[in-house]
């Protein structure tokens, strides 16, 4: 049982606490899912489609460089989302759990 | 073409003096503040989000990234450009899985974060040894790279320039600890960044600033086989392993994990790591233009004749676009990434040594804190002295394949163990003692397994493990072990303990 949010109710659980960590953990699994199936793709069409990757879009860029790219701002992108949630939901929600 | 590489370069040996002279004087300033073991390991947490984004960058762009990868491309085209994106998209899993816990649940290595719930003694001796040998090898690599590359730009002597880099950074560490090891990251990150944008502006400059007039230049050059994937990709399931451990290995790098200590909290450690994917991710995309110019303007003979590896392009490029001078500058930036990612490897490796081994399992976390404090510094001097022994033993070998041997181990050992420990409740210590060992030893003994040392050093005719990189055996493997012994043989006071690290987790120590 990898999810720490379906815990054994004998414990000391704070449900409001359980609630935050099983959003954290959501988006967490679901970001890092997102960067890993890009990544591995673009290695995988690297590994069993050189011929795709190397067929040129415009003068000067293959589909493989262009890709390429595309993983480098998808990392960008994904952990800018991370940030954008964590700065407004996630702090917000311990906000409420210190108060 | 007539280089001035290898020749003694004033301009070079001026900026690296002037480089040299800023760190020490930072140093002398840092050592003025590091009065505790909580300014020697952890900078007094005080660090700044966007200061310790570009020390992340610093820490974690070597000389390798710069002069290997700009080399790579220039020399083999696209396949170089997998290196540069397999080291980047190890930084978000970072963010998502590691950062925050590691702050709100640790002090000063990743080992107590493993520890928080488990016993001591068994988690901070395996995680010793996977920290120990990933610091290693990264050291060993380093070393005689800083070797080679010192002869190859300045002339001097490989055991002079081992020694000067060991007691370089010795200073740094011993005297300044991680304040001093903080900024000098911060102003070695700068002067990559700053000099890999020069290098790449005055290139598109040629080329009306269109990077695709550069690839296409490239292409017609070298036939468009550049431009997509070649030789280097030959085996689909050794590129997946590799990809895996410079994902999961980044996420497991002591000296990258010690840096979230440094920041005052949580959030902090977050916005770090977002400013540290920005200007990592922006330098990776600045070594396609560094590794096609090179190609282009420099030529792939004129570079291949300099360095059989092609390490040299980046420093010939910057010789034809920039003179001379602008050639000293990068090779006195190339020498200071090296300084700057030894110290910050010699500090994780004395934290490993006096904070998880001599404090927690050999004094039972009853050790003052001048106690503390001078076992650390006497660890920082038996490491500098050991990193220059192997800086010398091993010069002449090859020793690119140690990079991606210390991202397996970091990725096999330290990963599944630290991910387990925060993710889920059952974790036993024997679990994750069993994990980590298991790890460390089996990444080993399936490198020297590999072709990579049975077939290019050992020269036999075949190997007996069919792939170079071990990630894709060794991570699943470190992960089913820590569940597998976990589940046998339940512990339930540790499984108890862990509402109280959730709550930790999430809230810090308030």
């Amino acid at each position: 049982m990898l999810w720490p949010h379906m815990s054994n109710p004998t414990q000391t659980v704070d449900p409001a606490l359980e609630a935050v960590s099983a959003a954290r953990w959501r988006m967490a699994i679901l970001l890092t899912t997102t960067m890993m199936v890009v990544y591995f793709g673009f290695i995988l069409l690297v590994a069993f489609n050189k011929p795709l990757l190397g067929t040129p879009l415009v003068p000067g860029l293959s589909i493989g460089m262009l890709l390429g790219v595309l993983v480098i701002v998808a990392a960008w992108v994904l952990t800018w989302i991370y940030v954008r949630w964590a700065n407004t939901h996630y702090d917000a929600s311990l906000r409420g759990l210190r108060s | 073409m007539t280089s001035a590489i290898g020749e003694p370069n004033l301009t070079a040996i001026a900026f690296f003096g002037l480089f040299i002279v800023l760190s020490l004087g930072i140093t002398v300033w840092a050592s003025r503040r590091t009065r505790t073991a909580d300014h020697f390991y952890a900078a007094g947490r005080s660090v700044t989000a966007f200061q310790n984004g570009l020390a992340l960058a610093g820490d974690y762009m070597s000389a390798a990234s710069f002069l290997g990868i700009a080399g790579l491309v220039a020399v083999s085209g696209f396949d170089g450009l997998i290196y540069s994106i397999g080291f980047l998209v190890g930084w978000p899993i970072v963010m998502f899985l590691i950062a925050e816990p590691l702050r709100n649940l640790g002090r000063y290595t990743f080992a107590d974060v493993v520890a928080t719930r488990l016993r001591q003694t068994p988690i901070r001796i395996a995680a010793a040894i996977g920290a120990l040998a990933v610091i290693a090898f990264y050291l060993i690599a380093q070393m005689v790279g800083a070797g080679n590359l010192i002869r190859l730009l300045f002339g001097l002597p490989y055991e002079a320039a081992v020694v000067i880099v060991g007691v370089v950074m010795l200073a740094y560490v011993l005297f300044g600890g991680m304040i001093a090891t903080t900024w000098v990251q911060i102003v070695k990150a700068v002067l990559l960044l700053g000099g890999a944008t020069i290098l790449a502006g005055l290139v598109l400059m040629r080329f009306s600033f269109n990077p695709l007039a550069l690839f296409e230049q490239a292409s017609a050059t070298y036939g468009p086989g550049v431009l997509a994937p070649g030789r280097q990709v030959t085996d689909p399931i050794d590129a997946i392993s590799l990809g895996l451990a410079l994902m999961l290995g980044t996420a497991g790098l002591p000296h990258i994990l010690m840096r979230f200590y440094t920041v005052p909290d949580a959030k902090t450690a977050r916005t770090s790591v977002g400013y540290a994917t920005a200007f990592i991710g922006f330098f990776y995309l600045l070594t396609f233009i560094l590794g096609f110019g090179a190609m282009v303007i420099v030529g792939r003979e004129a570079i291949t004749k300099v360095d059989a590896g092609g390490n040299m392009a980046a420093p010939l490029l910057a010789e034809v676009v920039g003179g001379t001078p602008f050639l000293g500058f990068i090779a006195a930036v190339a020498f200071a990434t090296i300084l700057a990612v030894v110290a910050g490897l010699t500090l994780s490796g004395a934290a490993t040594l006096s904070h998880d081994l001599w404090v927690n399992v050999i004094r039972g976390a009853h050790a003052s804190e001048r106690e503390q404090f001078l076992v650390a510094r006497g660890a920082t001097i038996l490491l500098a002295i050991v990193s220059i022994v192997l800086g010398i033993t091993f010069k002449g070998q090859n020793v690119a394949y140690m990079v991606g041997l210390a991202f397996a181990i970091a990725a096999s050992a330290n990963f599944p163990a630290l991910v387990l420990s925060i993710f889920w409740k059952r974790l036993t210590t024997a679990g994750a003692q069993v994990s980590m060992i298991t790890g460390t030893v089996s990444t080993l003994l399936l490198i020297y397994l590999s072709p990579t040392i049975q077939i290019d050093i050992l020269k036999h005719a075949e190997a007996w493990f069919p792939l170079r990189n071990p990630g894709i055996v060794t991570i699943p493997l470190s992960f089913i072990v820590a569940i597998g012994v976990s589940l046998l043989r339940p512990v339930p006071s540790e499984e108890r303990r862990f509402a109280e690290l959730e709550r930790q987790l999430h809230l810090g120590l308030d």
